[in-house]
């Protein structure tokens, strides 16, 4: 029980008291890049979810069995590195091979996501403790933690694309056309998240 | 001897996914035929769907299977026509480049509005509010619908509130067309330069009221061009592109001025020595007047009068009359001759 409580709280933390996007403010980039139109933003958020959940489940891997008993988790950075890219590699060829409809539908989004900062951000802080059981991530939180992380990155990007495709039609000042009004749309989207933080009874009920 | 175990670490690490990424690459390799790429390096990129496939990697898809043709990229024209079907091994037929035009060019100036529109800078938007807020139901609405549609920066809203295509940057694709909401955008070749900027379909007596450049289907264009390649069809003159015939006389005789010529300076006609005064020109010319002189002396052509539509060329026996001058397209931007002074 105990258990299933921190993955309901992890997953809930995720998506919407510390979205990745409008509360942690990572992975900006994509986000302000493929915002603008509704369906390049879904392929961009499921391909973000894909890879952030396997991701996190081989860095656990490699965090727990080979970098923490050799003491040499000071790599751990360029280990991720390195696995990540493989593993898009690696991705990208079982896809072309076995389902070309889902390659063509990620297609560009996949190579961009592996040096996406928010994906190097899940799994760094799969490494740290888990701040409702006060242990280290387990294998299956930082799983949860991986996909859930990617679900929050998913719901910011449609959300933001869903509201530029509106301000697409709108009297937008000259001045603020383009890229300056989605720059404030995302700061009053990132002030509406910060309601989520009133969630945190959960984590309270949940930490001690 | 502690900097060891990271360096072989990471070297391992390395190792087993670069083994494996090896090994992945060539078990799952997947076939893919190099002619896709190679046309779809030659093409464009403006992913436009004029071909009718899905952008242009559906296309080049479709030309390297064979089931699409080697010239059905209007945007990339003759050039690119050619390059697919050398790739492809076939021989390719060209027709004639196109470009988008507008038929409309009454703006704020011209047009009468029967009401202010202040909502979505968007033309259909703006039909669904009471249809526009022109008086003329077959009029530009000026809110840059088309605009939005064009990939290639062809089109713009002039000052005056109309579109406008830019014949330089228009590839013919076709996507304004089906963007504006009042069907007034169509796809002429490019090498005629004179077409009709009106779409209003109603009785000229009624036009005159709300739009001063609109047609009155006067007819007067028919009887000016002799080729008998203008028509009226509700209203509206129809002009068949597919003739040989340069509507210069049309343009020039039309009342209200519903024309739109893309050249801005058409060359004049000169007679030369050469004249012996038959007059047979001063009997052809379309304009009365241009054409002055006396039986059996040279004439002389009046260069203000003149529209340069070159039927005088062919009447004289002599070959004294040539056309002089001209100056291209009638915007600055794509002028070089008028953009270098």
């Amino acid at each position: 029980m105990n258990s299933f409580m921190s993955i309901v709280q992890i997953a809930l933390a995720a998506v919407l008291i510390q979205n990745f996007v409008l509360a942690r403010f990572l992975g900006l980039c994509p986000f302000f890049g493929v915002s603008k139109k509704l369906s390049s933003a879904t392929g961009m958020g499921m391909a973000v979810v894909f890879v952030m959940t396997i991701a996190s489940m081989f860095t656990w891997v490699v965090e727990r069995y080979i970098l923490v008993p050799f003491d040499i988790r000071y790599l751990e950075i360029i280990v991720f590195i390195l696995i990540i890219a493989s593993l898009v590699q690696l991705l990208e060829l079982i896809m072309r091979k076995f389902t070309p409809s889902l390659y063509e539908s990620l297609g560009i989004y996949l190579p961009l996501i592996s040096t996406n900062c928010a994906l190097f951000a899940v799994v760094i802080i799969n490494t740290g403790t888990n701040q409702f059981t006060g242990r280290p991530f387990t294998f299956i939180e930082s799983t949860i933690n991986g996909t859930a992380s990617g679900i929050g990155f998913l719901i910011a990007l449609v959300l933001m694309a869903g509201i530029r495709e509106k301000l697409e039609l709108a009297d937008v000042p000259k001045t603020l056309d383009g890229l300056p009004i989605a720059f404030i749309s995302a700061g009053l989207m990132a002030l509406a998240f910060l309601g989520f933080s009133g969630l945190s009874f959960f984590a309270a009920s949940g930490g001690q | 001897m502690e900097i060891l175990i990271p360096i072989l670490v990471l070297g391992l690490v390395g190792l087993f996914f670069g083994l494996g990424l090896g090994i992945a690459s060539k078990k799952l390799h997947v076939f893919v035929d190099p002619k896709i790429s190679r046309i779809q390096e030659t093409l464009p990129g403006a992913n436009c769907g004029a071909c009718g496939f899905p952008g242009c990697g559906g296309f080049a898809k479709a030309a390297a299977e064979g089931k699409a043709a080697a010239n059905a990229c209007t945007p990339g024209g003759e050039k690119i026509a050619h390059a697919v079907a050398d790739i492809m091994g076939v021989s390719a037929s060209v027709s004639d480049p196109l470009m988008a035009v507008v038929h409309c060019k009454g703006g704020q100036k011209e047009a009468l509005e029967r009401s202010i529109y202040d909502g979505i800078k968007d033309c259909h938007a703006a039909i669904l509010i009471g249809n526009g807020s022109k008086v003329c139901l077959d009029g530009c609405l000026g809110l840059g619908s088309c605009v939005k549609a064009c990939l290639f920066d062809a089109l713009s809203v002039n000052e005056n509130d109309v579109a406008v295509v830019n014949p330089e940057k228009c590839s013919g694709c076709g996507k304004c067309v089906t963007a504006c909401p009042r069907n007034i955008i169509s796809i002429i070749p490019q090498v005629h330069k004179i077409f009709l900027a009106c779409s209003n379909h109603d009785k000229g007596a009624k036009i005159k009221k709300y739009c001063s450049v609109g047609c009155t289907a006067c007819t007067l264009c028919i009887k000016a061009t002799p080729s008998g390649t203008i028509t009226i069809e509700k209203n509206l003159p129809v002009l068949d592109y597919s003739k040989d015939e340069n509507f210069i006389t049309a343009n020039a005789k039309c009342p209200s001025k519903c024309f739109v010529d893309l050249v801005k300076a058409r060359p004049r006609a000169n007679i030369d020595t050469k004249c012996v005064g038959c007059g047979e020109c001063v009997k052809l010319c379309p304009i009365a007047g241009t054409i002055k002189g006396e039986q059996d002396k040279r004439h002389v052509i009046d260069k203000d009068k003149c529209i340069g539509c070159g039927i005088c060329l062919n009447a004289c026996s002599k070959r004294a009359i040539a056309l002089w001058g001209g100056l291209g397209y009638e915007s600055v931007e794509n002028n070089s001759r008028l953009r270098n002074t």
